[in-house]
């Protein structure tokens, strides 16, 4: 004999037990219509796998599990899906959800089904799933998907079948164990196969039930299986209650059986395994108790799933009349249905239809007389009355900390109450405001995450926009230094070693590498090519309309300029051999040497760079085959030789260092630009330093001048050789001319400011 | 011995320089502790915005609920947050230890999410830039769309919409949160009570806890 522990509290109400065990399981005609919700179960409700329409026969699969923790469906009968719509279900909200709509045909055709041999040769991972296939979930109450609970990652050291079925009127389990007492062995050496035969197997049968215990007890001879019976108390049957009376372990706070080693299954789920796995019928039928005064005739019936409880009251007399309270489940954790038509479920127990003898309305909630009662029949030794201190200020912190969440609903502090205080109605809402609150709370959670995102990713885009910004400021000054740096490359008195740095670095910019200069050249050429395709079709179109004489000569000349810059971009090309350049360092090293050596090195060199020059450019005359190109060169030549002559003049009187001995050249080398931009900077700089702006402006109108009447004779002597470059010229005067008013007056304006 | 002749002569100096010793010593603790415990961030601002809503609809008046919870932490009245409620003017008393003020405004009583009528819709993207959780998915010249889960139903969104086609929609009920209502309060309960429904003799047939026992 086992030893039998106790539970704390606990009620005993009376049983009414007895009306529903006149008759053995009967079965009812078929139904007209079956109603199948997708949410039977605890978890996610299941996905439909036929469509409106579709013949199904008995034992098909219609709805496929939704999720981890949730269970197929399958047809109870043979028929055709007529709707899959929102119908109203079994739930205390009275709500409607998604149900499969069987119109059943009658016949009651199966479809291919086979059990395991041996389920002793099966693997257990291969029979959960056929009971997962099976759509097997908790038959007790709780609905729980069975496949689910039978793969604990724990080892479980002991299986406990619960037949204990504690509430008033419910006969369902107690009538299946007295009538396949032998199946449910049976299902209980499967269910100890799948989890590794645990070392205890025990069958949980309160002390009111002594046939059923008996049928167990026989069937059970011979094998690893314990009957135990245990004296009745109200609410033995919850699972934390069962464990604790036959094991004397509480399950702590917050965790599961199977922390403790533990499984427990129903007799009922027990014999739907047996059934799934034995004989390969998935779980479409269960025992339902029919009871309640309001009913001319109580029983327990096998009933398809999804049966109407309208059909089940109609072939047992139902009076709707004298009936107060219709109950799915029993009286004490049991829902009233808002309506008839609901269909029967896999969770359903019993149908109760109370008269109003049987459940006269509730004596009116008095106010709560701290009698402590309550606290003396709760099984789970909770605090009720705390908890219903707490419940109506909302204080739903303290109902955490006060374990409302140990509370298994069972209502026996209600039971008790002598105020009639419905207790158990308080802790369900605040069992409902605390999983709502937190839900709200996870929700904020992540609409904070999201927001903070939202304001990174404006940040982001704001700081990106912001540096593109700055690469286009960044990018447009460093184009307009390079522009005034091209002309004047050092427009402040800087020192000798800063000018060195620039030209060292703008050097090695423009000959960072011959492809470069090669390709720069390339670009420019074309570049010229175009501009006198351009001016040529201009000088066509402008001939072909008739201009006048002057517009004319003016296209003309343009060509003629275009034609000019075309040749000196081909000759530039030609000259470029990448292999004779000398590299950027010696380049600057000649500056360097140049900017740093003695006035008389310094002339000295510059002549014999001059000289080279001369001999160079001579050279190229001799070679030139365009006419053009030797006029070009040799005026180049007339001033390098002015400039030698010059030279050797200061050579010979050693003069001021300052006067710069080179005057920039139309032709010189590109390669010598570094040094010649340099040295006419520090000229620059140095007298423009001494000058104040009208000086300056002076200075310009003087090289204006001088700069014309150069051009005067140049293009006088044009005019007497009639050469063909006079339009350039005449051009190149106007332009001179135009800048030479133009400074006179920015001097004029500066002078009357002066004035003023 | 030359020091507790010191001591014994000079007991104001002594006392003096054994405070400023003491002085010394307990600063350096404390400017040591300030530097390595230090906590960053204002731990009742992270507080307070965890007790928000979270819809950042600004109806407080603030750009959403951490700078309202800024605010609070600075002395703000906690009632302007009408999707919090008085419930969240509870908690947030609660934390602050001050009494809960009256919500300032309407209180929320059904939570919404915003539904653009894909058919009106044009496309000019102004409330994807107004939404701040990114809930409306859609380009320029293309239809948009609310995630319905992940709306928090704050409406700004509804202004912005040129062509008005953007409507907020309460939050149907379902299985998954419905909840049980609390049972009505005991002075309604007790309403229009005769004798015999207190007073068990006063009943033509007694029905007290015993006899249901039986």
């Amino acid at each position: 004999m086992r030893k039998i522990w106790d539970i704390p509290g606990g009620i005993h109400p009376p049983e009414n037990k007895t009306q529903s065990l006149g008759q053995g399981i009967a079965t009812l005609p078929l139904p007209d219509i079956l109603i199948l919700p997708l949410g039977q179960h605890a978890g996610a409700p299941a996905k439909p796998l036929v469509a409106v329409g579709d013949r199904v026969l008995k034992g098909q699969l219609l709805a496929e599990p939704g999720g981890f923790i949730s269970a197929a469906l399958h047809a109870p009968t043979s028929g055709t899906v007529s709707a899959i719509e929102d119908r109203a279900i079994p739930h205390p909200s009275g709500m409607s959800a998604r149900c499969i709509v069987l119109l059943p045909d009658g016949n009651d055709e199966w479809c291919p089904h086979h059990g395991v041999a041996d389920y002793r040769a099966a693997s257990p991972v291969a029979l959960l799933g056929l009971i997962r296939d099976a759509g097997i979930a908790g038959l007790g109450g709780a609905g729980f998907p069975s496949a689910v609970k039978l793969g604990p990652k724990q080892p479980i050291d002991t299986l406990i079948i619960n037949g204990t079925e504690c509430e008033p009127y419910i006969t369902a389990d107690d009538i299946l164990m007295r009538e396949r007492a032998a199946d449910i062995v049976e299902g209980v050496a499967i269910l100890a196969h799948i989890l590794g035969n645990p070392a205890t197997l025990l069958i949980g049968v309160e002390d009111n039930k002594p046939q059923a215990f008996e049928a167990l007890e026989a069937a059970a001879r011979g094998t690893a299986i314990e009957v135990v019976e245990f004296p009745t108390k109200y609410p033995s049957g919850g699972e934390k209650q069962l464990i604790q009376i036959l094991t004397g372990k509480e399950v702590p706070s917050g965790k599961l059986p199977a922390d403790l080693g533990i499984v427990c299954q129903n007799v009922g789920t027990t014999y739907a395994v047996q059934r799934a796995i034995v004989h390969g019928e998935p779980l479409i039928s269960r025992v339902t108790t029919v009871t309640g005064r309001a009913c001319g005739r109580n029983g327990n019936y096998e009933v398809p799933i999804g049966t109407p409880i309208r059909h089940l009251l109609a072939h047992n007399a139902f009076d709707a009349a004298r009936c107060a309270r219709l109950i799915m489940g029993g009286p004490m954790m049991g829902f009233a249905l808002p309506d008839i038509d609901v269909p029967v479920v896999k969770t359903t127990n019993c149908i109760l239809a109370g008269s109003h003898d049987e459940f006269p309305p509730a004596p009116p909630a008095q106010a709560c007389i701290r009698c402590g009662l309550c606290a003396e029949a709760c099984p789970a030794s909770l605090l009720p009355q705390q908890l219903y201190w707490y419940a109506q200020s909302h204080n739903l912190e303290r109902l955490e900390a006060h374990n409302l969440f140990d509370c298994i609903e069972c209502g026996a502090c209600a039971y008790v109450c002598p105020s009639n205080i419905p207790l158990v109605q308080y802790y369900r809402a605040a069992k409902g405001e605390i999983r709502q609150q937190d839900a709200e709370k996870k929700k904020a959670d992540h609409a904070r995450q999201r927001f903070e995102f939202h304001k990174a990713r404006l940040e982001r885009a704001e700081a990106e926009k912001a540096a593109k910004r700055e690469a286009r400021r960044l990018a447009a000054e460093e184009a307009q230094a390079k522009v005034a740096g091209d002309a004047i490359p050092a427009s402040g008195p800087g020192s000798a070693d800063d000018l060195i740095q620039a030209a060292m670095a703008r050097a090695a910019a423009r000959q960072s590498s011959p492809e470069q200069q090669q390709a720069k050249l390339e670009r420019g050429l074309e570049a010229a090519r175009n501009r006198l395709q351009v001016a040529e079709a201009k000088l066509a179109e402008g001939e072909g309309e008739g201009l006048d004489t002057e517009p004319l000569d003016r296209l003309r000349a343009r060509v003629e300029e275009a034609r000019v810059k075309l040749a000196e971009a081909e000759r530039k090309l030609a000259e470029f051999t990448p292999a004779t350049s000398p590299a950027p360092s010696a380049t600057a090293a000649r500056v360097v040497d140049k900017l740093q050596g003695a006035p008389r090195d310094q002339l000295e060199r510059s002549i014999t760079t001059l000289r080279e020059r001369i001999a160079t450019t001579e050279a190229k005359i001799a070679e030139a085959s365009d006419e053009t190109i030797a006029a070009a060169l040799r005026n180049g030549l007339d001033k390098q030789r002015a400039k030698l002559r010059d030279a050797e003049r200061q050579l010979a009187d050693l003069g001021p260092a300052d006067a710069s001995p080179e005057q920039p050249a139309a032709d010189a080398p590109t390669l010598d630009a570094a040094a010649q931009a340099i040295a006419r900077a520090q000229a620059k700089a140095e007298a423009m330093a001494a000058m104040n702006p009208l000086e300056k402006l002076d200075a310009a109108l003087e090289g204006l001048d001088q700069r014309i009447a150069k051009a005067r004779d140049k293009v006088a002597a044009a005019e007497a050789e009639q050469s063909e470059h006079l339009d350039t010229l005449r051009a190149a005067l106007d332009k001179l001319e135009a800048k030479r008013a133009d400074t006179a007056r920015q001097r004029a304006e500066l002078a009357g400011q002066g004035a003023h | 011995m030359n020091m507790v002749d010191l001591i014994a002569q000079q007991p104001l100096l002594a006392a003096l320089v054994a405070l400023g010793g003491l002085a010394i010593v307990f600063g350096g603790i404390l400017g040591f502790a300030a530097v390595k415990f230090r906590v960053e961030g204002d731990p009742i601002v992270e507080r307070i915005d965890a007790l928000l809503p979270q819809t950042q609809c600004g109806q407080c008046g603030y750009p959403g609920c951490r700078p309202y919870a800024e605010a609070i932490a600075n002395g703000d009245i906690i009632n302007k947050c009408p999707p919090g409620g008085q419930a969240t003017i509870n908690a947030l008393a609660d934390l602050l230890d001050v009494p809960a003020p009256e919500l300032d405004g309407e209180a929320v009583e059904v939570k919404k999410v915003a539904f653009i009528r894909e058919a009106e819709c044009i496309g000019c993207t102004k409330c994807i830039q107004a939404c701040p959780v990114d809930a409306i998915l859609g380009a320029a010249k293309q239809m948009h769309t609310v995630i319905a889960s992940e709306c928090t139903g704050c409406d700004l969104c509804v202004e912005p919409c040129p062509v008005d086609c953007i409507e907020m929609r309460p939050v149907a009920q379902t299985l998954a949160d419905w909840k049980w209502d609390v049972p009505a309060p005991l002075g309604e309960r007790l309403k229009g009570l005769r004798s015999a429904d207190l007073i068990a003799t006063d009943r033509p047939r007694a029905t007290t806890g015993k006899d249901r026992a039986a």
